[in-house]
Formats: C-alpha cells, sequence, structure tokens
C-alpha cells in the first residue's frame, strides 16, 4: 500500500491518536449520563470526534491519488532546534532551575543568551553584530518593561542583587 | 435618540487625555509589530497583550482596539509592498497592491488602503452601535441550547473559510475544543488532563498557543525557506497622495467594499476574510472605466474595495462578541482572552451592568480608526523604512518579545516551556498543511460548549432533540447544515478550491 498524500496521512495519524489519547484519559474520570455530565463526558465525545475524522483522513491519504503526492518535505532542524533552545534557555536563565539548584541569572542575562543562541538559527551569524544586537535589546526592555510598564521580573542575578 | 446618548457617553469615557495616548500607543506599537513580515494580527495581539496588563479595564481595552487596528493596517502595508499577506484577509490586497507597488504607485496603494480602512470604520463603528442594543436584547431569549447551536454554527462558518480540506480544519477545531478542556472542570472540581502539573490545573494560557504556534512556529517555517531576495519597494514611494483620477475609482469601490463587509461580518465565522474576498470579485466584475488599469495589474479598486471591506467587516464582527459573547474568529478570540485578564466576561451582560465600559469600548474603536489615519499617512515612510531591517535582526527580538511577554503573564517560568513546546507543535502543524486558526477558536470556545450543552442537557432531561425542537436553535443548526451543504456542492467546490489556489 503506497501513501497518496503525505501529509494527509500523518495529519490523519495526528488526529487519531491524540483523539482516541483524550477518548482514553476521559474513560478515568466520572462519565455519567446526558442530563448529569461528568467531567468525563465531553472530552469522550468529543475525543472519539476527531480519532473517527482522523480515521477517515487517514483512509483518503491512502485511496484518494493527488498529483504531486503531498510530500511533507525535509524538517528545518537547524531553526526548530535553536529557537526552541534558545526560548528554554530564556526560562532557564531569567527563573532559575530549582530541581537543580542554578541560581536565577535575570532578566540580561536571560537576554544576551537568548539573541545569542536564537540568532544561530539564521542563514549568517556574525558574533559582534549579535551582541550589539542583544545590548541593544537589553537596554530597550530594561526601559519598556521595567521601568516603563514596571513589571515584576528579577533584573540582576540573585547573587548580586541578593 | 438612545443612539447619540449612547455614544456620547462613550466618547465621554473614552475622549480623556490619557486614553488618546493610550490609544496612540496602542496604534504605534500594534502597526510597528504587526508591518513586520510574517506576523499576522493574532501573533501581534498576543505579543503586545501583556503590555496592558498593568492599565485599568477601559485603558486597557482601549489600548487593544488601538493594537488591533495597527496589526491590520501593518498586515496591509506588509502586504503591499512586499507581496507577503500577514494574515488570510488581506491575501486579495495583494494581487492589485503588490503590482501598485511595482509601478512605483505604493503610496497611491498604501493610502488608499488607509481612507478606505477608515471610512468602513466609522459606517461599521455606527453600525455595531446601533445593532449592539436590539441584539442584546435577543441574545436575553437565548438558552443554553441556542448558544449551543451558535457555536456549532460559528464553528463551522470559521472552517469554511478555512484553505485547504474542510475535514482537516473540523479536525483542529475539535483539538482546539479539547485543549481548551484541560484544567480544572468547573462543575466536578476533577483537574482534567493535567498529569499532577499544578500550572495545568488552571488550563493551557491561550497567550501561550497563539504566540507558540502563530509565532514560533511562523518563524521557524520562515527561516526554514532559503533567504531569497524579496523585493522591497523602499527608494520608489514618492507621491503618497491619490490622484484625482484615483479618488474617482477608488469612492464607489469604498462605498461598495463598505457595504459587502458591513453585511457579511456580522456572519458568525471568518466574516473579514469573506468580506475580502466577495468585495474583490464584485469590483472585478464591475466594467472598467476607459483608460482604467485592468485588475490584477494595479487597480487602485483592487486596493481599496478589499481593504474597506476588510475593515468593516472587522468592525461589524464585534458584533457577536459583545452580544452573545461569541468570538467570531481567531482575533477575536484573542480579545476575549485579553477582556477575561481583564475580569470583563463579553457577553450581553456587559452593556446593562456596565455601559461605560460597553459605550467606551465603541467610542475607542473609532477613535482608534482615527488615530491609525493620523499616525500611519505622515509615518508611511518610516514603516518602509522598518521593512529594510534584515530579517536576521528582526526574529530573535521577536523570539525574545514572546518570551518577555508569556513570561510576564504569569510571572512562571512554566509558560515559557509550553511556548516552547507550542512552538513544536505550530511548526509541525505547517508542516502538515494544518490550520491553526481554528485550533485558537476551538480553544476559547470549549468550555463555553460544554457548559452549554451541560446546561442544556441538564434541563431536557438528557434528550438530545432538544436542539432541533426549540424553533431558534434549530433554525441556527439549520444554517449551519446549510452553510456546510453550500461548501460541499461540486460546483462550489471547485471554485473554493481555485480561490485558495490563486493566492
Amino acid at each position: 500500500m503506497k501513501i497518496k498524500s503525505q501529509k494527509d496521512f500523518f495529519s490523519g495519524l495526528l488526529y487519531t491518536l491524540v483523539g482516541a489519547a483524550f477518548a482514553y484519559g476521559a474513560t478515568s474520570y466520572n462519565i455519567g449520563t446526558g442530563a448529569r455530565m461528568g467531567p468525563g463526558y465531553f472530552p469522550l465525545l468529543l475525543g472519539s470526534i476527531l480519532a473517527i475524522i482522523g480515521a477517515i483522513i487517514l483512509f483518503k491519504s491512502l485511496v484518494v491519488e493527488t498529483p504531486t503526492g503531498d510530500e511533507v518535505g525535509s524538517w528545518a532542524w537547524k531553526p526548530l532546534v535553536f529557537i526552541i533552545a534558545g526560548n528554554l534557555l530564556f526560562g532557564v536563565l531569567l527563573g532559575g532551575l530549582p530541581s537543580i539548584k542554578l541560581p536565577a541569572m535575570g532578566l540580561i542575562a536571560a537576554i544576551y543568551g537568548t539573541t545569542l543562541v536564537v540568532s544561530m538559527a539564521g542563514d549568517k551569524f556574525k558574533l559582534q553584530e549579535v551582541l550589539i544586537l542583544a545590548t541593544v535589546l537589553s537596554v530597550m526592555s530594561y526601559l519598556a518593561f521595567i521601568m516603563l510598564l514596571k513589571l515584576q521580573f528579577p533584573v540582576w542575578p540573585t547573587f548580586i542583587s541578593g | 435618540m438612545d443612539l447619540i446618548n449612547n455614544l456620547s457617553l462613550g466618547f465621554g469615557v473614552a475622549f480623556t487625555f490619557q486614553n488618546l495616548l493610550y490609544a496612540f500607543i496602542g496604534c504605534l506599537l500594534g502597526t510597528l509589530i504587526g508591518v513586520l513580515p510574517g506576523i499576522g494580527p493574532v501573533a501581534t495581539i498576543a505579543m503586545l497583550l501583556p503590555a496592558t496588563y498593568a492599565l485599568p479595564p477601559i485603558a486597557a481595552l482601549i489600548m487593544l482596539a488601538g493594537i488591533y487596528y495597527g496589526a491590520q493596517y501593518g498586515g496591509s502595508t506588509t502586504a503591499i509592498l512586499v507581496n507577503l499577506p500577514g494574515e488570510s484577509s488581506s491575501v486579495v490586497t495583494v494581487i492589485d497592491g503588490y503590482q501598485m507597488a511595482r509601478k512605483g504607485r505604493a503610496g497611491p496603494a498604501l493610502a488608499a488602503a488607509g481612507i478606505g480602512s477608515f471610512f468602513a470604520g466609522c459606517v461599521g463603528t455606527l453600525i455595531l452601535a446601533a445593532f449592539a442594543a436590539p441584539l442584546t436584547e435577543v441574545a436575553f431569549k437565548f438558552g443554553p441550547a441556542e448558544y449551543f447551536s451558535l457555536m456549532i454554527l460559528g464553528l463551522i462558518g470559521a472552517v469554511v473559510l478555512a484553505s485547504g480540506s474542510l475535514l482537516k480544519a473540523v479536525g483542529m477545531i475539535v483539538l482546539g475544543l479539547l485543549m481548551g478542556l484541560v484544567g480544572t472542570d468547573v462543575n466536578s472540581g476533577v483537574a482534567r488532563y493535567s498529569f499532577d502539573i499544578p500550572e495545568l490545573t488552571d488550563g493551557i494560557g491561550f497567550i501561550t498557543i497563539a504566540m507558540g504556534v502563530f509565532g514560533y512556529g511562523e518563524i521557524i517555517a520562515n527561516l526554514a525557506k532559503t533567504e531569497d531576495k524579496r523585493e522591497v519597494f523602499t527608494g520608489k514611494v514618492t507621491g503618497l497622495f491619490p490622484t484625482k483620477e484615483d479618488f474617482k475609482n477608488m469612492i464607489p469601490a469604498v462605498l461598495r467594499g463598505t457595504a459587502i463587509g458591513s453585511m457579511l461580518g456580522i456572519l458568525p465565522g471568518g466574516g473579514a476574510l469573506l468580506a475580502a474576498f466577495a468585495a474583490y470579485t464584485i469590483e472585478k466584475k464591475t466594467k472598467l472605466r476607459p483608460g482604467e488599469v485592468p485588475f490584477g495589474q494595479g487597480n487602485i479598486r483592487g486596493v481599496a474595495a478589499p481593504e474597506s471591506a476588510n475593515n468593516a467587516g472587522s468592525q461589524t464582527s464585534f458584533i457577536p462578541l459583545l452580544t452573545l459573547g461569541i468570538p467570531p474568529n481567531a482575533v477575536m478570540a484573542l480579545m476575549v482572552g485579553a477582556m477575561t485578564i481583564h475580569n470583563i466576561q463579553p457577553g450581553p451582560q456587559v452593556m446593562t451592568s456596565n455601559p461605560e465600559l460597553f459605550w467606551g469600548l465603541i467610542a475607542s474603536m473609532w477613535i482608534g480608526n482615527a488615530m491609525l489615519i493620523i499616525l500611519n499617512l505622515p509615518l508611511i515612510g518610516m514603516w518602509i523604512k522598518l521593512l529594510t531591517v534584515p530579517y536576521r535582526w528582526l526574529f530573535p527580538a521577536i523570539i525574545l518579545f514572546c518570551a518577555i511577554g508569556v513570561y510576564s503573564t504569569n510571572n512562571n517560568t512554566f509558560d515559557i516551556w509550553m511556548v516552547g513546546a507550542f512552538g513544536v507543535i505550530g511548526y509541525t502543524f505547517i508542516k502538515l498543511g494544518m490550520e491553526p486558526a481554528p485550533l485558537l477558536l476551538g480553544f476559547i470556545l470549549g468550555p463555553m460548549m460544554e457548559e452549554n450543552l451541560r446546561r442544556a442537557l441538564l434541563l431536557s432531561r438528557g434528550d438530545w432533540t432538544v436542539f432541533v425542537t426549540r424553533g431558534l436553535s434549530a433554525s441556527l443548526l439549520a444554517a449551519a447544515v446549510v452553510l456546510l451543504i453550500i461548501v460541499l456542492l461540486p460546483s462550489v467546490k471547485s471554485k473554493r478550491e481555485e480561490a485558495f489556489v490563486e493566492e
């Protein structure tokens, strides 16, 4: 059996699995009856619908011819990894990770770290340029978020500000 | 005159120096972010939302209205100058707008979009003010069964316009509804799908979804494309103002666009998009005047009509939101979230219990529109400059502001992990050709739908026929079925596919 539409095949598969997972999860809550719906009733209903929709899409992707095959194409691993990593680094530096006793480094450190990592997702990476960008962003963020909007952020590392 | 009394109450509330300043800042920021290529209104609003947290409710709503209009106008600017529609409703603007820009007439194109939008916004605001009160009366007649059916109609309406496969779009809605159910069930107090993570018992934050899927996902997809040299028309924008001839062509197009937009915008589900498409089609059908440029080659009517229709439609799409509390599209869904953060539950009760807020919001919409034209016509040159900033400087800044915005919602790093996860999910959606807008709409409506279904079935003692035996509910469901049938008709189906291929 050949897949006729790759995109539809995988989205159908995704719907089926997620729908089934939600429906299965719903069975651990009280389902109740129509007149007295329990917390599991609506998710069970929706999960089943999603799984059925997924199954239909899956079936169609195997049967209905498409001119191009709707290939998913290659994943852009580089931007994906660096952007998500930069985002996670922002959280780690800003708030610290109590589970491994990493102290909070504050907003400024987080901005430098994130800008550095996220910039690597692009085609060109020039360290000097990125450092200037990070400095500009730090000053702007400090003025906008801390001075003007007075958001409650840890700005400096905890071991300096106490 | 009730209308005049109400409007003057609204303007009395909104017209303070402070509020005007917030409207101005909102417009400025909204345009600033909205003009960046690849950032649509949803991502813009999600990103700027945290900036309104510290404000009192009315000021916050006024600033949000400014952000909303700014984001929309910014999107049109990018569409015209870079041939890159930031949102689905400016897809048709691109066709003639970009051609105008290529001929060195970017100035008149942008001015036509601005003037058309302003006029349409004024009319839309008046219609909104006139219809809000009577519609609110109707809303009080709505029982849970009617609300449930209305939401079905709204969701169907939203997917009918999604590009690509209808079934996949319905799947996205259901997925969104399910994601909306994560967290504590209000009736039983059971924490659903929270995996014993305390932060998840409050549910998934809609900002994390909006930013992750619309912000991060889009940026990753943009970066995946090799850096093709986008043509940006920076040097050539000289004569900003449309000529007399342009005005002659433009005015009827603006009027037609506004009329179509106002009518279609009220319909639940993607009103603005449908309006823009319909307006463009009608302009294309009308006869060309002698000496006029054909459509598709830079006709000013091809910019003015869809832009007016789009703006009139987005104005009147506030009607279902404010009177019934039901968001008709993803942007409005975001506005619901924003209002909830400021402790305002949109719906018929707002108008009676808090008239200052209600009419103040309506007045502030007009102010937002006016601010837009004051701000943008002189500043077009500056926005164009912004488009020349290399993308490699922009995207780290966008990611950073998203992360800061997400963190500031709850001052909790958990939201940052979530937005990262949704970034991966959003990129997956793009790769698999799954439209994310219906997901956000479903997400906001999930808990509302469950609650109304529960109440309706409780009242009918578990009898599902209640949805078709009550007249109002039955007609709403019938409308949804008719919509589905129309879309699935073979002739419409091929037309619909054609329309989306044209993009």
